[in-house]
């Protein structure tokens, strides 16, 4: 006999038992891309094709560099939790963990790398 | 009693027995657009760091870039995002517990479609 009542035991947790958190950060983070990818898409894309000089001088903006580091941290955030989702669906056991673990290293390495060459172009 | 009771739930039919259908392929490409992107957002960062380093670095890298193969991966990108964009944009509407209707769900799906295309398009000749 557990001493849990039923809905303490349902707190919080659907069938995920993690709640509605992955759920809820993917709606949040979806609508932010999605006021930023268009505008993003447009700087990126007009700076594609310049020079060196030209590209440098586009990042070196404010809000081109600004955009550009957001897009890049919440849209690998979004990626590492949409493939984790992915890799739960078809891989199990040690696999799933060892591929849930080298997305979510992935996006942050993808970050990290995009942060450096912004910062070290901006400033 | 505070005992989980075991329910006999039924499994899922297995995703190879369903006919395709607009809906389901729709939401399929949604999750292959979404995770496809990431090689588009590799290339993209090598070539921000090119920019950042050197150079030469930025030569190769703006090579690669500006080759055939970079004009593939960043117009197959930019499709994938515009297509995950709408889809992602119809989950919204499905999580308001709207269009949920199969003809809605459908012309929705159409949309994604012809709406991936469109904006690709559109975005391709503004940045030219």
């Amino acid at each position: 006999m557990r001493y849990l009542t039923d809905r303490k035991r349902a707190m919080g947790k659907g069938s995920a038992h993690s709640g509605t958190e992955h759920h809820w950060y993917m709606t949040v983070s979806a609508v932010a891309l999605a006021f930023m990818v268009p505008t993003w898409l447009y700087i990126f894309g007009s700076a594609l094709g310049g020079t060196q000089a030209e590209v440098v001088a586009t990042f070196a903006r404010p809000f081109p560099a600004i955009l550009t580091g957001l897009v890049l941290f919440v849209g690998m955030q979004h990626f590492a939790k949409g493939a984790t989702m992915m890799i739960e669906d078809y891989a199990r056991g040690s696999a799933r963990k060892a591929l849930v673990i080298l997305a979510i290293s992935i996006s942050y390495a993808i970050t990290a790398t995009g942060l450096f060459a912004l910062i070290r172009i901006a400033l | 009693m505070a005992e989980a009771k075991r329910v006999e739930r039924p499994l899922s039919p297995h995703l190879q027995i369903y006919r395709p259908q607009l809906t389901s392929i729709t939401s399929i490409l949604t999750r292959i657009t979404g995770n496809g992107l990431i090689v588009g957002t590799i290339l993209a960062v090598w070539w921000l760091l090119a920019a950042a380093t050197s150079p030469e670095y930025f030569a190769t890298a703006d090579a690669v870039v500006t080759s055939w193969f970079g004009d593939l991966v960043f117009t197959a990108s930019l499709w994938a995002i515009w297509y995950h964009y709408l889809a992602g944009l119809r989950h919204l509407y499905f999580d308001a517990g709207k269009g949920l209707d199969i003809p809605t769900a459908e012309k929705l799906g159409w949309a994604c479609i012809g709406g991936s295309v469109i904006l690709t398009i559109i975005t391709i000749i503004l940045v030219q």
